[in-house]
């Protein structure tokens, strides 16, 4: 309208005020274009920080899934490994000094003169002190090497890795770096006669607690976070399908039922740290249920899960249709039958979404783990629920917080394999979803 | 027999007991079923129950309630010079009684023997701590022999129980199993029955969540009266230094200070740069994604953003400590300014974007829930859609955005691993944002890591900034809650 107006030439004051008008118009049109920028902004910050996340995590944990190791052929001295000459005597195989066997077979492979102490010392720095166990692992499996040769794949030590790596530079000064120019062209050598090469990191998911990082593994904590999954299926979800069944479909609109639900909505929003402290007081102190063990991990996780699992499954029941009860019910099912026989089974697709989400949250939870001593420096395998274990979250933590180099590298590792847990069952809920959802 | 053992058994038997109750009423039927009631199956579910939940319930109530009733007993046994101790001195000496009960077991039979002369003051006590020693029990000093003779009572206390437990379980189980097998008849009304036990249960199963609840409160109140004998709340509530001196066990007179007040600050400041950073971000990224984007843009970008929310804190803590700490420092050693690798700023940031789905998605359904009549109204003056929204949507959606930033905010101020790994240790009282400050839930996980000595006030402090934790994120959820509920009933 205003530029007809302004077309047909009427009088100046009607000019400029469409003048006016027109400017205000574009003022106004590009507020709006630069309001629809700030959400694009907005939407581009909290995915690009995502992506950051990952490329930050995955640029420094890849490399964890390798680890260099050296290729010596280990001649099992029976002097050193059973002077007794009887294989049968586990105690002195397990007391042997087998650190010994790999030195000797590194200074064969380097050339290094045996005479000089500083010259086997600066050789001995370049084996992982973790190949001690790695030598006894085989003779204990197998008593015959004894006396033979074999060759051996041994962990190389923490500062050689991290100098194939690239984490050591070469152009450091010598006086600076963790290994002297000798010890480089006895690596490179080794690297040259592909004695020494990274390979695939299987200790990372074998291994326990170890202060060093060439040593440490996710074993202990994989199987802790395995029985706590386990021990918060059998207690979460039960529960909770009771839980929401009955606050669903039998409870009367009562203060009761009004007062657990406030309760469940409330409990869902509760610091998780305050779980902990529950746990810690309640199954620790008061039960007497024992430190650091996955059960009480479990039970905590339980309770703290439990109310995303009974939300999850009382959406599920209420997107039964009523066509479906009525039904049932006009064939002379009893109400029990009817939830029983036909509401129960169509929501399950919906309950197991929900119990795969809640789980999702509990393998990552961290803080009240921390409470219960789940902190703990564990080696060997738990065998049972009541054993002390770690978890995986708690494991990042603590390696997080150490303070060598070499586990830098092992906790965004660790992060990718939880991340990677993660990512799988969130994609099984969504494919479930998607797989059972059903238009009524 | 272990409790599981017996429940293992229970469960063996209800499985036998329902095929045993189905076969019974068809039997009592002569294969005519159609009389009944109920169905032969709920004559096998109603002997089910009536085997097996008695006998469960009775198990559960001993257990619950054996160990004060030994100990009531034990304690009768130590002489009267035991029951005139304090308090303090009494749970002593009756731990000494537990754990050589417990070493008990283990002993062979000669060096029972030992330990029974040991009772009678015929050897020496210290022969009798040795051998306890040798079986993992180890005691500060040579037993009493009152105090050997206590343990051998509460020993055997404990063995008869172990032998006349099961045996109570499994005769109420087959008294019950014989009760019920009676009842069944045409005429039993065993689906109303089992259907009614099945209510009960399930009704059990939603008080869960109230005990939790419940439990939570009573054990963290409990220790924070505890602590509240050490230390006077005036000084807690009020105090504005925090350090609280770990003492070595024992020593006494080395109370430490702990104020809340620094806590409090940093756990506050750091949630406020958080939420400086998820509000915005969240608040534009729902309205873009609820009022421009076009539904494919928002079926991807809605759940990739919620992934914000769904990666552990421990991961957001660990990205914060090694990446974005060292970033912001090296950024701000650029520019000149000093910012320390765990600052207020550093911590708050990645939380914020933690939060910002929370934000976003329930801005996103509370935006969306705006009556279309509102939006068209407002086009139809001619208005810009930016100015629809700004001038009629957010106001009328206020009260639902308010809701959602204070769980926001409630989710930061409860965050735990991001400040552990990213905001520093040190109680600081400081407006400058570069600095470390330190939260309550930094502290809860400092004093409670490590060795634990429950009666000292280092620890006990843990529950008390628990509770007032747990108020503070309580009274934010039940407001945001009572907001976001009210707002959706005025436009229902």
């Amino acid at each position: 309208m205003t530029d007809q107006t302004v077309g047909s030439g009427g009088l100046p004051g009607i000019k400029s005020a469409a003048h006016e008008s027109g400017k205000r118009l574009a003022k106004r049109h590009a507020a709006e274009r630069r309001f629809r920028w700030y959400g694009i902004a907005a939407l581009a910050f909290g995915l690009g920080f995502l992506v950051i996340l990952f490329g930050s995590i995955i640029g420094k944990g890849w490399t964890a899934f390798l680890q260099t190791s050296v290729h010596l052929n280990v001649y099992f001295d029976p002097e050193i490994v059973n002077p007794s000459g009887n294989p049968a005597d586990r105690d002195e195989l397990l007391r042997a000094n087998y650190a010994k066997l790999a030195d000797q077979a590194l200074y064969k492979a380097l050339g290094v003169n045996e005479e000089d102490r500083k010259e086997r010392r600066a050789a001995n720095a370049l084996l992982s002190r973790g190949v001690d166990t790695q030598l006894k692992d085989i003779v204990l499996e197998d008593p015959s090497v004894i006396g033979e040769k074999r060759e051996v794949w041994l962990l190389a030590a923490d500062d050689v890795d991290a100098l194939l790596k690239g984490s050591i530079r070469r152009d450091t000064p010598e006086e600076r770096r963790a290994l002297d120019d000798r010890q480089i062209g006895w690596i490179d050598t080794l690297v040259d006669d592909g004695k020494m090469e990274k390979r695939f990191n299987t200790g990372l998911f074998v291994y326990g607690a170890s202060s060093y990082p060439e040593t440490a593994g996710l074993g202990v904590a994989l199987i802790g976070s395995l029985f706590m999954m386990m021990i918060v299926i059998l207690v979460s979800v039960p529960l909770a399908v009771a839980a929401a069944t009955y606050l669903e479909e039998f409870a009367a609109k009562n203060r009761i039922s009004d007062m657990i639900e406030v309760n469940i909505n409330n409990l869902a929003a509760v610091p998780s740290i305050v779980f902990g402290l529950l746990g810690l007081a309640i199954f620790i102190n008061f039960l007497g249920l024992p430190r650091s063990a996955p059960i009480v991990g479990g039970l905590v996780l339980s309770l703290m899960t439990l109310p995303t699992i009974i939300i999850a499954t009382r959406a599920a029941l209420k997107a039964v249709p009523p066509s479906i009860r009525e039904g049932a019910l006009g064939v002379g099912a009893s109400k029990h039958q009817v939830i029983l026989h036909h509401v129960l089974p169509l929501a399950l697709p919906g309950i197991l979404t929900g119990t795969i989400i809640g789980l999702v949250q509990a393998l990552g939870e961290t803080a009240p783990l921390l409470m219960i001593g789940m902190v703990a420096f564990v080696a060997d395998y738990p065998s049972s629920p009541m054993d002390p274990a770690t978890a995986l979250p708690v494991q990042i933590y603590m390696w997080a917080t150490a303070a060598e180099r070499g586990f830098i590298e092992r906790t965004a590792g660790a992060t990718m394999v939880l991340l990677a847990f993660l990512i799988v069952m969130n994609s099984l809920a969504v494919y479930l979803r998607h797989k059972f959802e059903r238009k009524w | 027999m272990s409790n599981l053992t017996i429940l293992a058994i229970l469960a063996a038997a209800a499985v036998l007991a329902y095929l045993v109750g189905r076969y019974r009423s068809v039997q009592v039927a002569n294969g005519n079923t159609t009389g009944f009631h109920s169905r032969p199956s709920y004559h096998g579910a109603y002997l089910a129950i009536w085997t097996v939940v008695p006998a469960a319930l009775l198990l559960a109530a001993w257990t619950a309630a054996d160990n004060p009733i030994f100990e009531y007993f034990t304690a009768k046994q130590l002489p009267e010079s035991y029951q005139e101790k304090s308090e303090a001195q009494q749970s002593l000496t009756m731990n000494v009684v537990e754990s050589i009960a417990d070493g008990l077991p283990r002993l062979t039979p000669r060096e029972e023997e030992v330990l029974r002369k040991a009772r009678y003051g015929f050897v020496t006590d210290q022969t009798a701590r040795d051998v306890l020693a040798d079986h993992g029990v180890i005691l500060g000093s040579a037993p009493d022999p009152k105090v050997v003779n206590a343990a051998v009572y509460l020993a055997d206390l404990r063995s008869w129980a172990r032998i006349i437990l099961p045996i109570a379980c499994f005769a109420l189980a087959a008294a019950c199993f014989a009760w019920g097998f009676r009842n069944i008849s045409p005429r039993l009304r065993a689906r109303t029955y089992v259907e009614r036990s099945m209510t009960a249960a399930l009704f059990t199963a939603s008080t869960v969540a109230v005990l939790t609840t419940v439990g939570i409160v009573l054990s963290v109140l409990f220790e924070t009266i505890h602590f509240f004998q050490h230390v006077s709340p005036m000084n807690f509530f009020f105090g504005t230094v925090w350090d609280p001196r770990f003492s070595a066990a024992g020593s006494e007179g080395s109370e430490g200070q702990f104020g809340l007040l620094p806590l409090l600050w940093g756990t506050m400041y750091i949630s406020l740069v958080a939420l400086l950073v998820a509000v915005p971000v969240g608040l534009f990224a729902a309205i873009y994604m609820s009022e421009y984007a076009g539904t494919k843009v928002r079926t991807v970008a809605k759940p990739l953003l919620e992934i914000l929310a769904g990666i552990p804190t421990i991961v957001y803590g660990f990205f914060a400590l090694v990446t974005f700490g060292p970033f912001l420092r090296d950024a701000g050693a650029a520019v000149g300014l000093d910012i320390s690798a765990s600052s207020v700023l550093t911590a708050g940031i990645v939380m914020g974007v933690m939060i910002i789905p929370f934000v976003s998605s329930l801005s996103d359904d509370i935006i969306n829930a705006v009556p279309g009549s509102l939006r068209e109204g407002s086009y139809g003056l001619g208005a810009t859609q930016s100015e629809t929204i700004k001038r009629v949507i957010l106001p009328a959606a206020l009260p639902g955005i308010v809701g959602a930033v204070l769980l926001a905010a409630s989710r930061a101020i409860g965050e735990t691993m991001i400040v552990v790994l990213a905001a520093g240790i040190a109680a600081n009282l400081t407006l400058n944002p570069f600095e470390q400050v330190t939260t309550i839930t930094v502290k809860i996980v400092s004093q409670l890591t490590g060795d634990l000595e429950f009666n000292s006030p280092q620890t006990l402090v843990a529950f008390a900034l628990g509770l007032t934790l747990f108020v503070i994120t309580l009274g934010l959820n039940v407001y945001a809650l009572y907001i976001v509920r009210k707002y959706r009933e005025q436009y229902e």
